[in-house]
């Protein structure tokens, strides 16, 4: 078997900040491979966008990074400045939550499009124009041709991360990273977005990692699924296996909590309480002990780590595993 | 609780409600002859993709901006002709929640003080009684007063600021809220917990919702009725769980097959969203959905649809519903 095109290994990521130190991604492993795609689900704060952007090599400058990034044979971690450079944009793409974070404003969209191809894809203006328009419309953009001489506030926020998607996709990357691609959209434009991601990835047979906070939104469209809580991976595995037989509290908690559409009116929702602990002060023992109804002493005292489940690919990091067959009881 | 399709004797009573903002020489119809009403004790949500008018509506709900016509009655007064004390008096029996409950809270006042200003602007002079309300309500929304009183804003969570929200619009004994997205901005998580507060509060105290929320599975947990809007108009008012079970208009379907569903086995099926939302300074004519629907024919941009009951119960604006 060939090596995955990404691996993650060991890789922890430290703030400082007023209050000390604090562990925004706290020694994870994952690893992906070449047409796979890979969800990261986990609460607000957990490090979703931390990892993603270490192995983007784009943390905050006072952040500290240790462990490895191999990304298609290379330690991004050891790679010079001008080659991650370059790798960005071309292997290594990304989209954000908010595609304003991606795009210029004072920039057309033509110019933002047809400059990215012709860093990396050596076009010259014609040719760079024709793929601009094509992968406009490959993004479900009408009258792409128009939308060129257009600015990204002239265009609505589904239109916009469209766009993003477009400049991401422009130079066949090998890896994408989409980091909460439609959190801050509609659910008609988020079935839309996550359509054509899915459409584009099967297309070129890319890699991808959707980061979400939404266990529905990865179910139906990843191949495995990594659980995140308190800057660690807690549970990971073929997405399947997982929804078959969930075995972190932590996951279950977070499944239960998404309202179902075919419970009845007026049902309360089994609701996780507490929120998670406070970054800049480690628990000694289990980080979703506060919160867990299955925590017991040693979950204070011990930290438990990853280890593999019977199914093969699944991990999970529990002393007291949940061990019920199938589905969730509310 | 079932079938409240028109209350007979409504708490709220919404007419024809018409708004509109100028923007530049243009105008922006955002809410386009509007009519519901709400039962005493029930909870009827508003549902609509972002920029269809529901906090607009619900605004307008209140008198915080009038409407261009159209009546709202709320307990048999009309709250459109009344001014001055008398809709001060009014204000008390109403209130607003917010969706993003950080911003909403001012950040150099303490939270007692902040849950206490509802009392101060209604004259309730005693100070002991103010502070034994408020202990009463922080209490009712599960915080313990002798703890964060005295803190600021910043000093708490989401879903813990949502909290001093609830606390504060509930604080004058109110009869009805308009709760305006109260979970968007909140995690999952979070999310449950406060979806079972209001839920509680709403039996503790007896209180009428306008729910209002771009999700509709979020409303499912607590609504009795739900009303789908789309670009200004309603298109679907009817039980909640007749509407999830069988929606009749094609809007209201789409938004239910578009919630991602958190089972691998139910794949999305792709391709049953198309294009975006029209602008509302320009809305389609006829049927406003139309640009976007797949049953769409002549008669849709010749004719606005009129909302009627399709089924017993439940209501549509459509000339070709589903059932
Ligand atoms: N620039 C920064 N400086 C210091 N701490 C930061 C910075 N950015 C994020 N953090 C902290 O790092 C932790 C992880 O944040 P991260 O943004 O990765 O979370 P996330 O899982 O992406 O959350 P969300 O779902 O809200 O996007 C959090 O505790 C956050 O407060
Ligand atoms: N003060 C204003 N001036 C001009 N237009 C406005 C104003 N407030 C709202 N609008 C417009 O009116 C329409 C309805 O807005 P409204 O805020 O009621 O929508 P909404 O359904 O609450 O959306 P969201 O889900 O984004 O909160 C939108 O097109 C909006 O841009
Ligand atoms: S280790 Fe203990 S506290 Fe942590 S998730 Fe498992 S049972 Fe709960
Ligand atoms: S009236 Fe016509 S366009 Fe409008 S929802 Fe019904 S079928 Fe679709
Ligand atoms: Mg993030
Ligand atoms: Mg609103």
């Amino acid at each position: 078997m060939s090596a995955p095109l990404l691996t993650i290994a060991d890789v922890a990521v430290e703030l400082p900040t007023p209050r000390g130190n604090l562990r925004a991604v706290d020694h994870v492993d994952l690893s992906l491979d070449a047409g796979r795609t890979l969800g990261i689900v986990g609460e607000s704060g957990c490090g979703k966008t931390m990892l993603s952007r270490a192995v983007l090599q784009l943390l905050p400058k006072k952040a500290k990074l240790t462990g490895r990034v191999m990304f298609d044979g290379v330690d991004l971690v050891r790679l010079d400045k001008e080659r991650l450079r370059r790798l960005r944009g071309r292997d290594l793409a990304v989209v954000f939550q908010d595609p304003m974070t991606s795009l210029n404003p004072v920039l057309t969209i033509g110019t933002q499009l047809m400059e990215t191809i012709q860093e990396h894809l050596e076009l010259d203006a014609p040719a760079a124009k024709a793929r601009s328009i094509e992968l406009l419309a490959a993004v479900g953009i009408p009258a792409p041709e128009q939308r060129l001489a257009q600015y990204p506030h002239q265009c609505s926020g589904g239109m916009r991360q469209r766009i993003a998607i477009a400049i991401a996709l422009s130079c066949e990357p090998k890896l994408l990273i989409a980091d909460e691609p439609t959190t801050a959209l509609d659910v008609t434009i988020q079935a839309q977005i996550l359509d054509l991601l899915a459409r584009e990835q099967r297309r070129r047979h890319m890699a991808m990692i959707i980061i979400t906070h939404d266990l529905g939104v990865v179910a139906g469209r990843a191949d495995e699924v990594a659980v995140m809580y308190a800057g660690r991976v807690v549970e990971r595995a073929p997405t399947q296996a997982l929804f078959k037989r969930m075995h972190m509290p932590y996951t279950e908690a977070l499944l239960a909590a998404i309202p179902k559409l075919d419970a009845a009116p007026h049902t309360p929702l089994p609701a996780i309480s507490g929120r998670p602990p406070d970054p800049t002060r480690p628990l000694k023992g289990c980080s979703f002990a506060p919160r867990c109804r299955y925590a017991a002493d040693r979950c204070h005292e011990a930290k438990p780590e990853l280890k593999s489940a019977e199914t093969s690919g699944h991990l999970y990091a529990c002393f007291h595993p949940i061990q019920m067959a199938e589905g969730i009881g509310a | 609780m079932m079938q409240l399709a028109v209350p007979a004797k409504p708490l709220l009573n919404v007419d024809n409600l018409v708004v509109e903002y100028g923007l530049g020489n243009k105008i922006v119809h955002a809410v386009s002859g509007v009519s519901l009403q709400v039962a005493r004790g029930e909870t009827l949500a508003l549902v609509g993709e972002s920029g269809c008018g529901k906090s607009t509506l619900g605004r307008a709900v209140l008198q915080l901006r009038r409407a261009k016509s159209g009546r709202v009655m709320f307990d048999g007064e009309d709250l459109t002709a009344m001014e001055g004390e008398a809709l001060r008096k009014m204000r008390r029996r109403v209130q607003l929640i917010f969706q993003d409950p950080i911003a909403s809270l001012n950040p150099r006042r303490r939270i007692g003080d902040i849950v206490a200003e509802p009392l101060i602007i209604a004259g309730v002079r005693d100070a002991a009684e103010r502070r034994r309300r408020v202990r009463e309500v922080l209490s009712a929304v599960g915080l313990d007063p002798d703890l964060v009183a005295g803190r600021l804003p910043h000093e708490f969570s989401g879903g813990q600021c949502q909290r001093i929200c609830i606390a504060r619009s509930l604080v004058l004994n109110p009869e009805f809220i308009v709760c305006d997205e109260p979970v968007s901005a909140l995690d999952v998580s979070i999310r449950a917990q406060i979806l079972n507060l209001l839920e509680e509060m709403k039996a503790r105290f007896g209180l009428t919702l306008l729910f209002i929320a771009h999700d509709l599975a979020v409303v499912k947990a607590v609504s009795d009725r739900v009303a789908v809007m789309y670009l200004g108009r309603l298109c679907e008012v009817g039980p909640s769980e007749q509407l999830f079970a069988r929606p009749v208009h094609p809007y209201t379907n789409l938004l239910l097959q578009a919630i991602p569903v958190p089972d691998p086995d139910v794949r999305p099926v792709e391709g049953v969203a198309i294009g975006e939302p029209p602008s509302p300074i320009a809305p389609p004519s006829g049927c406003r959905f139309r640009t976007r629907c797949a049953r769409a024919d002549q008669r849709c941009s010749a004719e606005i649809p009129e909302l009627r009951e399709v089924v017993p119960g439940q209501f549509a604006a459509c000339h070709h519903p589903l059932a």
